[in-house]
């Protein structure tokens, strides 16, 4: 073991790992570090000296917590759009036999399948040849389009690792339908639910191939980083990255703990 | 004995009625996929139809555009783009070729070796998605900027040299490169490799290590005999979720790249909203679905699992 | 039948399903009395689960109709019905702990207070100290008793049990079995219990039905489906049965005759007497029989002693092909020109030195014990790993 060959033999595995690791965290320490710099031209590319001042006025860039709220509303809306559907589609493949499955399942896996600026660009020439507006609309229906296939991958892996019977033992013990989907089916089914939802939020946030095809003049967050990649990047950028990383990573701890303590409490 | 098979007064009576699933229980589930599938019809098989008329399509802006049955579109587009098409399978097959690279060990780590650590390396996997990826893409201008600190560690081990050997960076310098293109694909795609690496691990019996152990396999052996195979299906998936967005993406070789390195995703994109020559921009797109969705196709049988969804 | 018994007696007239040009069961009638403990018992893929279904109401009939009592339940979806199920694997509620499993049913019936019964409950089948555990903190046989309680706390009219002991040990298995009678003795609901197992079957109840193929091959007490089974597949299913294939010399007078009547037939020169009572079908003087005797009913001696056994008593020679001790008996296998591979049990009380593989021997037995078959069936029909076993698909 005193060999230092032998040690490096052993945890190359970990030591390579970590160093994936670093790899993917880096860009959000840079991130992290210049949302403090205080940049001399438009662009925060190098680092100049310790500043607050995006911190204390994050929304001092004209139209960027505008297209944040944006973001945020269009997240929300597809998200809650795409798991309804999604869910529906995912029960019908795993609990109905039907004409058609094959077909509906390639449907579903299609777009998962394809470059996004395939679809994208078929969009666009949608809207262009119907004369749609481009606009809010247009990039939310183009977000629960593509959420919907995710949705249905996630709910249906969990709805497949669910056994029939339990559905069948509550209606064999007085539970209608409806008692029978919101007291048995969706408690179990929840977790994958969850899942494609939470999935289908980032998915939508975090978009920009598709919406920047199908949003005409209307600005998202990513549609504004892009924009001010080309104009200069205000600090304040960072400041918003930075936040949304230390929310998800305290909302994830969080959900931990408080699964932790309840698993602690069942057994008594 | 009270219990009797057929008791002798049921056969004479009437015919047995006839019970039938009624009508209401067998349209349930067309019910259930109605509005997903309708939506993805509308939304994503017409669209297609539209870009498919519109990739046939003569004309101009200013005059219109027809449909004339024009495949030579396709051709002239193809001849035309073919040094971007072949980048960006270039790009892309590399930059998945290194994600299962750094992935690989990365997952390995947290399915097996990370113990109580485990739950936190998962949440620093996903973490990054939660700042948007054009920030961080940004980022990598920062990291990778001339004469700064990375940059001249990669001069002073010889790096650059290989790279610049192989044709992936000039000079002294990474941004605006091959390689800083490629190294951004990679950065972008990473967490789609590790978490179908992650899970499939994660399946794994430990005791078959221990078996394979018992049977006289050294380390290197079992990995190779047992726990790569038996991963085989989270390598097949998280190579698809790379090289598949990988293939079609222009954020990178736009902010990291130069005009040497622009991929199809660029001229495609700039086809359709700078230059406005829809046919050929919707031609470009077909034949990019068409190469990758045979490749996908021939992959997915030559590793022989289908069960990617 | 009087009214007051068919009170909640369960009865199927020509029920029968079909999935697609695919028969699970064949129309079929029966009634299974109030308070019994009925069996249903059959190979896998024997319609006997889909019966089951059809009773709770978990699969609709494709014909016929299910009465309890005399209310038809036909059309009546499960939630409506007063019947309960154990199901195979017993599907307790992941999410919910076992006293909220118990309490389901009472709770959807909008029954408030629900604590004393299912502490009572849980009481019965010893889990008392359970209540808050979730299901998978429990071992197999403690959730298959959660499963019963959950089920039994409803008072349902009958209780259905698909293969619930199906996923235990051996040991466990038994436990159970005698837990599972002693409850029903307890509450006097009608049970009826859905197995593979022809030993759990007859020990617990009172009557078993034997399906084959989407139908219901015999019907009657453990004892007498196994002194008396009607078709070769019965024979071979419930226990073991050495099938001979002989020819008629003298076929009595049939089965409508007195108890005294008596059949005759031949094979390979041996002449064996039986019952005529005990033929399932009418014999044809010159045609073929199966006659059948238990290997627990034959008696075997060396050939040197033959004049010890008594006149009228059923003889055949032969030789030992192989023997096993296994404890309280030893098994033998005797080929025989009348038939290869018969099987005698011989209980251990003297053991004679000279039984051993080789050796030449007489087999005989009580001409009572001997049972008549039709022999248009298959001999195999029902033994382990034959094709006689007709299969058809259980709905998952």
């Amino acid at each position: 073991m005193r060999n230092p060959l032998t040690w490096l033999r052993r945890n190359v595995v970990v030591i390579a790992g970590l160093g994936t690791l670093a790899y993917m965290i880096l860009p959000n320490v840079v991130v992290t570090v210049f949302s403090f710099n205080n940049p001399t031209g438009r662009f925060n590319y190098a680092w100049q000296e310790f500043s607050l001042d995006a911190w204390k006025d994050p929304c001092g860039v004209a139209d960027m917590c505008g297209s944040l709220s944006l973001s945020l509303q269009i997240a929300l809306w597809s998200t809650l759009v795409a798991t309804a559907l999604g869910t529906a589609i995912a029960f019908a493949l795993v609990r109905y036999r039907f004409r058609a499955r094959g077909a509906v399942n390639s449907l579903i896996f299609l777009p998962m399948a394809m470059p996004e600026i395939v679809m994208a660009a078929s969009l666009l020439a949608l809207f262009l040849n119907m004369g749609i507006q481009l606009g809010f609309w247009t990039i939310l229906i183009a977000h629960i389009m593509f959420c919907l296939s995710f949705v249905v991958a996630a709910v249906k892996a969990r709805v497949l690792s669910m056994d029939p019977r339990l559905e069948e033992a509550a209606r064999d013990l007085y539970a209608g339908p409806v008692q029978t989907f919101v007291r048995v089916t969706l408690p179990i089914a929840a977790p994958g639910i969850a899942a494609g939802a939470l999935l289908s939020f980032a998915l939508s946030f975090d978009d920009f191939i598709i919406t920047n095809f199908n949003s005409g003049n209307t600005v998202t967050f990513p549609m504004f980083v892009w924009g001010s990649a080309q104009r200069g990047t205000p600090v304040q950028i960072n400041v918003i990255g930075t936040a949304m990383f230390v929310i998800a990573v305290l909302v994830v701890l969080a959900g931990q703990m408080v699964g932790n303590r309840r698993k602690k409490a069942q057994p008594k | 004995m009270t219990t009797t098979a057929a008791p002798p007064e049921a056969p004479a009576s009437t015919e047995p009625p006839v019970h039938r699933a009624s009508l209401r229980k067998r349209l349930i589930p067309y019910w259930l996929l109605l509005p997903g599938i309708l939506w993805l019809l509308v939304f994503f098989v017409l669209p297609m139809v539209y870009q498919a008329s519109t990739s046939v399509q003569t004309g101009s802006l200013e005059e219109g555009f027809k449909v004339t049955w024009h495949f030579g579109t396709y051709w002239d587009a193809f001849t035309e783009y073919y040094p971007q098409f072949l980048r960006s399978l270039l790009y892309a097959g590399t930059a998945t070729a290194l994600c299962l690279l750094l992935g690989y060990p990365l997952a390995y780590l947290i399915a097996f070796k990370a113990g109580r650590w485990r739950n936190l390396l998962l949440v620093l996997v996903i973490a990054p998605f939660f700042t948007s990826f054009l920030i961080r893409t940004l980022a990598w201008k920062t990291i990778l900027a001339d004469g700064g600190p990375v940059v001249a560690v990669l001069n002073n081990i010889g790096f650059l040299d290989v790279t610049s050997w192989l044709g992936m960076t000039e000079g002294d310098r990474v941004l605006a490169t091959p390689l800083a293109v490629v190294c951004g694909l990679t950065y972008n795609f990473l967490p789609f490799m590790i978490l179908p690496l992650y899970s499939s691990l994660e399946r794994i019996d430990t005791r078959l290590h221990e078996a394979a152990g018992d049977l006289y396999a050294r380390p290197a052996t079992v990995f190779r005999k047992v726990t790569f195979p038996l991963s085989m299906p989270g390598v097949v998936s998280g190579t698809l979720l790379t090289f598949i967005p990988a293939s079609g993406d222009y954020v990178n070789a736009e902010l990291l790249g130069s005009t040497d390195t622009r991929m199809i995703g660029n001229v495609i994109q700039s086809q359709y909203l700078r230059i406005l020559d829809y046919p050929t921009a919707a031609a470009l797109s077909f034949i990019l679905m068409a190469i990758v969705l045979i490749m996908v196709t021939i992959y997915i049988r030559r590793a022989g699992t289908e069960d990617l969804v | 039948m009087t009214d007051k018994t068919a009170g909640g007696d369960v009865r199927l007239s020509g029920i029968s399903k079909h999935y697609g040009t695919f028969t699970a069961v064949h129309p079929l009638d029966l009634t299974i009395p109030q308070g019994s403990f009925f069996a249903l018992l059959g190979a896998s893929g024997c319609g006997k689960t889909t019966t089951l279904r059809m009773i709770a109401g978990l699969e609709e009939p494709s014909t016929g109709t299910v009465h309890l009592g005399d209310r038809e339940v036909t059309d009546l979806q499960p939630y409506k019905r007063p019947v309960n199920t154990v199901f195979q694997s017993y599907a307790l509620f992941p999410h919910l702990s076992i006293f909220e499993n118990v309490a389901f049913g009472l709770r959807r019936r909008g029954i408030k207070s629900v604590k004393k019964q299912v502490d009572d409950m849980l009481e019965l089948v010893q889990l008392g100290q359970f209540a808050q555990r979730k299901p998978h903190q429990l071992s197999g046989g403690q959730q298959q008793r959660v499963a019963v309680a959950r089920a039994l706390i409803n008072h349902p009219q009958v209780l259905l049990l698909d293969e619930p002991l199906g996923a235990l040990d051996l040991k466990l298995r038994r436990q159970m079995q005698l837990e599972l009678k002693r409850i029903q003795t307890e509450v006097g609901i009608t049970f009826v219990h859905v197995t593979h197992d022809q030993e759990e079957a007859m020990t617990m109840a009172d009557t078993v039905a034997v399906m084959n193929g989407g139908r219901v091959e015999q019907l009657g007490a453990p004892a007498e489906l196994y002194e008396n089974p009607g078709t070769t597949f019965v024979a071979n299913f419930l226990g073991t049965s050495n099938l001979i294939e002989a020819t008629v010399e003298t076929a009595g007078t049939g089965a409508a005759a007195g108890s005294g009547s008596e059949i005759v037939v031949s094979a390979s020169g041996a002449v064996l007497r039986l019952p005529a009572s005990r033929c399932a079908t009418t014999p044809r003087t010159g045609g073929k029989l199966l006659v059948g005797v238990r290997p627990e009913k034959i008696s075997l001696v060396h050939a040197d002693e033959e004049d010890t056994i008594a006149t009228g008593r059923n003889k055949i020679t032969g030789r030992i092909a192989d023997s096993s001790f296994i404890g309280v008996s030893t098994q033998y296998v005797i080929d025989s020109q009348v038939c290869p591979e018969l099987e005698v049990y011989a209980q251990n009380i003297e053991r004679d030195s000279r039984l051993v593989p080789g050796a030449e021997v007489i087999l005989h037995w009580n001409p009572e014990h001997t049972f008549g078959l039709d022999a248009a069936q298959s001999m195999l029909a029902g033994t382990m790993g034959d094709a006689g076993i007709e299969t058809v698909e259980e709905s998952a």
